[in-house]
């Protein structure tokens, strides 16, 4: 009986341990803002929408026809496209040492005010100090709306091109 | 019930309800150590007056401390710094022994593995040790956490992205171990628990381990040579002191034990109060900011050989070089096939394992603080092969040793 | 014998790790830029003398205080600091104490071309200019001449340059960008206490709002300083003060163009706010060291007394 005893207790102690390891889990409201939404269809073409997730900003620009035109292929594979639109949608901090670039509409590029980096439409680094681009948050797109920090099949697409590392 | 006779003196009062005379017989009086140590042996007390220092600083910081990630830094740096009476001593006190508690445990380490004190019965004291040391290195970096600076957030963000595993790029439990996405109110919460709670009362009771696996197979000599302690025991409790080869651990190895701690408190509290630089990292003083990247983060100097072990390779192969460290030492006693338990000096090829394995950590040691790059980032690469190939090398090189 | 021969091994391996992971390492992360003893070698020389009564004249014609208080002479602009950070990006000094604080060489090139002396020409250009329009002459026929005369003229109504407070200093040439919370510094100015929360949150949102003309112009907050005596060590604060640019390559903070006893009034402002009780341990520190004297001594003589009969 003493083993039968020892049984049940070990199955009290893998119950306690579930409640410890649930306890853990991020909360609900930490979870809620694990996911920010953002309207596409809202977006003025040239003009930059900062969002807010995870605690870093999202730079969203919608481009213009002339922007599009005058891309490159590099350039055009880090866009989000829907329909005839294209879209930047990177996480806002510098790659050199996370500084938060304005946003030139003359120029089309961004400049980080700390140490002078540049960056395309696309988040491509032009300047240095900046090693790499901006990065591609994870996203999802349903219709005109984007699902910051789930993994759609479009962000899977630019993953397995090596655009997002 | 028992017959207890009524107590003639307060001893006896004690001695028949705790046996106080028996333990004193068993843990002092006659707790015999051999003569022939050097003040290397002072070591252990060393280590257990720091802790006790670790232990009286934080609980005064404890009555300060705000585990918020918007008032932890201002309650440190502010409150326990400026405003509380002799704030910043404990303060001060607490980093530098936290700093140097590391300094000794590895010249305590480095002892035991010079005079071959891990094998014949005293495998479980290394095992223990490690386990301490394993403890400490948790107790270090969840102490690191709580300042909330920009050291404590980004080495916490490091740090917690190696459970990803590399490749299999499990961020789930990246983000079990936070509470979040990133390091945050959560994060600050649990890691201020394990400090001041948990991690602490796994350190008493491997204290505990510790001790007891000591007491039965004696502590070590630093000639290697076989003791009969009974024999030397007899000639020592019959006045014949001077010829006997052990002493008692209380008060014969405790007057020079407190001897080399006195020495040991100078050189604390020159640091303390002068040379705190080198525990208390200037970029921790800058407020943990999730949205600029110190120009360097490194760990700790005491987790810089590991850190490098990890940083040369590519991702997958440096998590296992990193993880490879971190338990070789316990097999320490297992994968050293002599039976010589003698000083390194006497023992051919492992003589020049000890010294090149010492060099090479400092070698390590030194590489992981400065930025990975050109000679530097080589110079840790070769490190770390040489590690990794010492380990491989020892059964090896004991097995050819001979037996002395 | 043996037992000095050990602690020496140990002691070495010690020192040599203490030597490579902290003197070594940070020679090697952090380049070493010598002081230049705030010369500002850069700036061209002042070839004219100054004359102050003249420059009283100039100093009104130029439009100074169309933008900058001169609080000890009663000239007020009549703008809020907060209004003043909202229309110029930051809060334009008050001259009462400029010719004390700043560098005379300085002040002339600044008066001249502003983005030039303070080292941020690579953030304007003509399309944006720095706030401050350069000025270009009153009217005289030496432009040169009428600068000297108004820095003599701001040298005349300053303090001595040795009666620069910290509080002075750091308030005038940093504190206008730079909060302190640790001495309740904000943007705007000391923070009073407030009887009513209301006050308070008011005080706080055009602090907040300052917060935000300043990082418009800066392109981030620039950082609160409380600690920056203990995160940067004096030689940095130092050079750094004396051309940021020397450190931190493009970096939107100015050079301000202080003179080295301002800069070191500035520096002691920070160890008031970071590190005020430095003395208190270094007082506690001799006094801890002469007992451990003791403590030492006694310590032998016991082992010595206990080890008599063991040897």
């Amino acid at each position: 009986m003493g083993k039968a005893f020892g049984a049940v207790a070990g199955v009290g102690a893998v119950g306690a341990l579930y409640a410890m390891k649930r306890s853990w889990d991020p909360l609900p409201s930490v979870k809620a803002a694990g996911f920010t939404t953002v309207d596409l269809s809202t977006c003025v073409a040239n003009k930059l929408v900062v969002e807010k997730w995870r605690g870093k900003p999202i730079f969203v620009l919608k481009k213009t026809a002339e922007m599009v035109a005058a891309q490159s292929d590099a350039q055009n594979a880090r866009d989000i496209v829907i329909g005839d639109d294209h879209y930047m949608v990177n996480i806002g901090l510098c790659t050199h040492l996370g500084c938060i670039p304005a946003y030139r509409d003359k120029k089309h590029d961004f400049l980080c005010a700390c140490h002078g980096g540049e960056f395309d439409a696309s988040g491509i680094d032009t300047k240095a100090p900046p090693p790499s681009p901006l990065v591609i948050p994870p996203f999802k797109i349903t219709g005109n709306t984007l699902i910051l920090g789930e993994e759609g099949p479009e962000f899977k697409k630019m993953k397995d091109a090596g655009i997002i590392a | 019930m028992a017959h207890f006779e009524k107590a003639k003196s307060l001893n006896e009062w004690f001695d028949q309800r705790l046996g106080v005379n028996t333990l004193n017989r068993v843990l002092a009086k006659e707790y015999w150590i051999p003569k022939d140590i050097n003040f290397l042996w002072a070591m252990g007390m060393v280590l257990a007056i720091t802790f006790g220092i670790l232990l009286v600083s934080g609980i005064f910081l404890l009555m300060y401390y705000q585990p918020n990630v918007d008032l932890a830094f201002d309650s440190v740096n502010y409150t326990i710094m400026q405003e509380v009476g002799y704030g910043w001593l404990w303060r001060h006190v607490h980093a530098v022994a936290a700093s140097v508690v590391f300094l000794i445990i590895y010249i305590h380490m480095f002892t035991g593995i010079y005079y071959g004190s891990y094998k014949k019965g005293r495998e479980l004291i290394w095992i223990s040790g490690m386990l301490l040391f394993v403890a400490f290195s948790a107790e270090a970096f969840s102490g690191y956490m709580l300042p909330w600076g920009q050291m404590s957030y980004w080495a916490g963000m490091v740090i917690t992205n190696l459970f990803s595993m590399g490749s299999l790029e499990m961020n789930g439990v990246v983000e079990w171990i936070r509470g979040d996405y990133v390091p945050a109110q959560a994060f600050l919460d649990r890691f201020f628990m394990l400090h001041v709670l948990l991690i602490p009362i796994v350190i008493l009771l491997l204290i505990g381990i510790h001790f007891g696996a000591l007491r039965l197979p004696h502590v070590n000599n630093q000639n290697g040579e076989e003791i009969d302690f009974e024999v030397e025991a007899e000639k020592y409790r019959s006045g014949n002191k001077a010829a006997s080869k052990v002493i008692a651990f209380a008060n014969d190895f405790m007057a020079k034990d407190m001897f080399v701690v006195a020495v040991f408190l100078v050189f604390f509290f020159y640091l303390v109060f002068w040379n705190f630089g080198f525990a208390m990292d200037p970029v921790n003083f800058d407020p943990a900011d999730g949205l600029v990247t110190p120009a360097h983060i490194y760990p700790e100097w005491y987790f810089l050989w590991s850190y490098e072990i990890l940083r040369p390779f590519s991702k997958d192969i440096g998590l296992i070089a990193f993880a490879f460290a971190q338990v070789i030492f316990f097999l320490l006693p297992f994968l050293d096939r002599s039976p010589n338990a003698v000083p390194a000096s006497r023992r051919g090829l492992f003589n020049i394992w000890f010294w090149v394995m010492l060099v090479d950590l400092i070698v390590l040691t030194a590489m992981g603080k400065l930025p990975p790059e050109g000679i530097y980032s080589t110079i840790g690469y070769v490190a770390a092969l040489v590690f990794i190939a010492l380990w491989i090398a020892l059964p090896i090189i004991t097995k050819l040793e001979k037996k002395l | 014998m043996k037992e000095l021969f050990i602690l020496a091994v140990v002691t070495f391996f010690s020192l040599l790790t203490y030597w490579l992971v902290e003197p070594f390492a940070h020679g090697q992360m952090h380049a070493h830029v010598d002081s230049k003893s705030f010369a500002y070698a850069d700036l061209p020389a002042l070839t004219k003398q100054g004359d102050a009564t003249r420059g009283a004249d100039t100093f009104m014609a130029g439009g100074c205080i169309g933008c900058h208080n001169v609080k000890a002479l009663g000239m007020e602009t009549g703008m809020s600091a907060k209004d003043a950070a909202a229309a110029y990006g930051v809060n334009p000094p008050d001259l009462s104490n400029a010719g004390a604080i700043y560098d005379a060489k300085f002040l002339a090139d600044l008066i001249k071309n502003p983005a030039h002396a303070m080292s941020v020409e690579h953030k304007f250009d003509d399309m944006h200019p720095h706030p401050m329009p350069a000025f270009y002459g009153a009217g005289g026929e030496d432009i040169d001449q009428e600068i000297a005369d108004m820095v003599a003229y701001m040298q005349s109504i300053a303090v001595k340059a040795e009666e620069v407070t910290p509080k002075m200093a750091f308030e005038d040439a940093c504190g206008r960008c730079h909060a302190v919370r640790y001495t309740k510094w904000t943007q705007l100015g000391e923070m009073p206490n407030f009887k009513y929360k209301k006050d308070e949150l008011r005080f706080q949102a055009d602090v907040l709002d300052a917060q935000d003309a300043v990082k418009a112009y800066m392109g981030k907050l620039p950082p609160d300083l409380s600690m920056y005596i203990r995160s940067r060590n004096e030689h940095f604060l130092s050079t750094f003060i004396e051309d940021p640019q020397s450190h931190l390559h493009g970096t939107a903070m100015p050079r301000v163009g202080v003179t080295a006893h301002a800069s070191e009034q500035v520096i002691e402002y920070m160890k008031m706010a970071g590190d005020p009780l430095a003395a208190d341990r270094d007082e506690i520190g001799k006094n801890v060291m002469i007992y451990m004297i003791f403590f030492v001594l006694f310590a032998y003589l016991w082992k010595r007394q206990i080890w008599k009969d063991l040897h």
